[in-house]
C-alpha cells in the first residue's frame, strides 16, 4: 500500500470501517510511515476538538427570553 | 455517562409533566444547539431562532420522542432541519448563488484528486489542553468557516454529532459517496490548517512523498 491508497481510505480507518482484509495492509503501511501516522493522529485530534468543544454561548438576554417563552408554552400546553 | 443518565431521567419526568424537568434539559443542551446552530449559519440572529425553534419544537414532541437515540442526538436532528431550512431560504434569496447544497459537484468519486498532506507535525499539545484556552477559540472556529459550506455541514452532522454516513446523506439530500468525498476533504482541510497553527515545527515531518522505502521495510 502506498500513502495515497492509504489517504484515500482514511476515513473507513478512522471510522473503523475497513475491511478487515485490506485492514492489515493499512496497519502494516502505518506501522512502517511515520507521516501517514501522524496524519492519521492529527484527524482524530481535529474531529475531537470539534465534537467537545462548546465554543458560543447563548447571549443572556437571549437566554432569559428563551426560558419565558418555553415557560409559557409549556403552562399553555399543560394546563388541563 | 452519567449525563446520559440523568437526560434519561429527566426526559422521564418532563413526560409525565415536570416543568423543572425540562427545564434542566433545556439548560444542559442550549450551549451544544446555540454552538451547532452558530457552525452551521454563521450569524447570531439565525442561531437563536434555530435554538428557540428546536426547544418549541422539543416541548411539543416530547411525548412523541422514542428514546430510540440519546436525547442530545434528537435535539441535534431537530436544530440541524430547522436551520438547514434558513439555508435554504437563504440560497433561494441569493440569485447568484448557482450552487445549491445538493448539487453534485465533487468530482466523482473523485479521489484522485484529494489534497495530499503539506504540514505533517504532530500537534504541541493535545486537544482538549487547547479548549482550555479560550484565545485559541478563533483559530479553531476560524478554520472551521473557511471551509466551503457544502464540506463544513458534512463534517459537521457526521463527524462534530455523530450521525452516520447514511443518516448525513439523507438529511442533506447527498449521496452517501458524495458524504464520504465530502468528508474526507473536510477532515484533510481542518487537519492542514489546525496542525500548521498547533503543530510542533521542531517535529515537523516531509511530506508529500510515497514513502515507500519505510513501507517496504517492514512488508
Ligand atoms: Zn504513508
Amino acid at each position: 500500500m502506498k500513502c495515497e491508497e492509504l489517504l484515500a481510505m482514511l476515513n473507513e480507518y478512522v471510522d473503523g470501517t475497513v475491511d478487515p482484509a485490506i485492514c492489515q495492509d493499512f496497519e502494516r503501511h502505518l506501522a512502517g510511515c511515520n507521516p501517514c501516522q501522524v496524519v492519521v493522529d492529527n484527524i482524530r485530534h481535529t474531529i475531537t476538538l470539534y465534537k467537545d468543544g462548546q465554543p458560543y454561548e447563548l447571549p443572556a438576554e437571549f437566554r432569559r427570553r428563551l426560558h419565558t417563552t418555553l415557560r409559557q408554552r409549556w403552562l399553555e400546553t399543560h394546563a388541563s | 455517562m452519567v449525563e446520559t443518565d440523568s437526560d434519561e431521567i429527566w426526559v422521564r419526568q418532563a413526560k409525565a409533566g415536570d416543568l423543572s424537568a425540562f427545564e434542566a434539559l433545556v439548560s444542559r443542551h442550549e450551549g451544544r444547539v446555540y454552538s451547532l446552530a452558530q457552525r452551521m449559519l454563521r450569524q447570531e440572529q439565525d442561531a437563536e431562532d434555530v435554538v428557540q425553534q428546536t426547544f418549541l419544537s422539543a416541548l411539543e414532541h416530547l411525548a412523541g420522542f422514542r428514546e430510540e437515540s440519546s436525547f442530545a442526538t434528537w435535539l441535534a436532528r431537530i436544530a440541524t432541519h430547522a436551520a438547514l431550512k434558513i439555508i435554504r431560504r437563504r440560497q433561494s434569496r441569493d440569485a447568484t448563488a448557482t450552487v445549491s447544497l445538493e448539487q453534485n459537484t465533487e468530482p466523482q468519486p473523485g479521489y484522485d484528486t484529494i489534497p495530499h498532506p503539506e504540514y505533517i507535525a504532530d500537534w504541541r499539545q493535545s486537544p482538549h489542553k487547547l479548549l482550555e484556552q479560550k484565545e485559541l477559540r478563533q483559530t479553531i472556529e476560524g478554520a472551521l468557516e473557511t471551509l466551503d459550506e457544502k464540506h463544513r455541514l458534512v463534517f459537521l452532522l457526521r463527524d462534530v454529532e455523530g450521525l452516520s454516513v447514511r443518516d448525513t446523506a439523507q438529511t442533506l439530500g447527498l449521496s452517501e459517496a458524495n458524504v464520504k468525498v465530502r468528508l474526507l476533504r473536510a477532515r484533510l482541510q481542518l487537519r492542514e490548517k489546525l496542525t500548521t497553527a498547533f503543530g510542533d515545527p521542531a517535529r515537523r515531518l516531509v511530506g508529500g512523498h510515497t514513502h515507500e522505502a519505510g513501507a517496504a521495510a517492514v512488508s
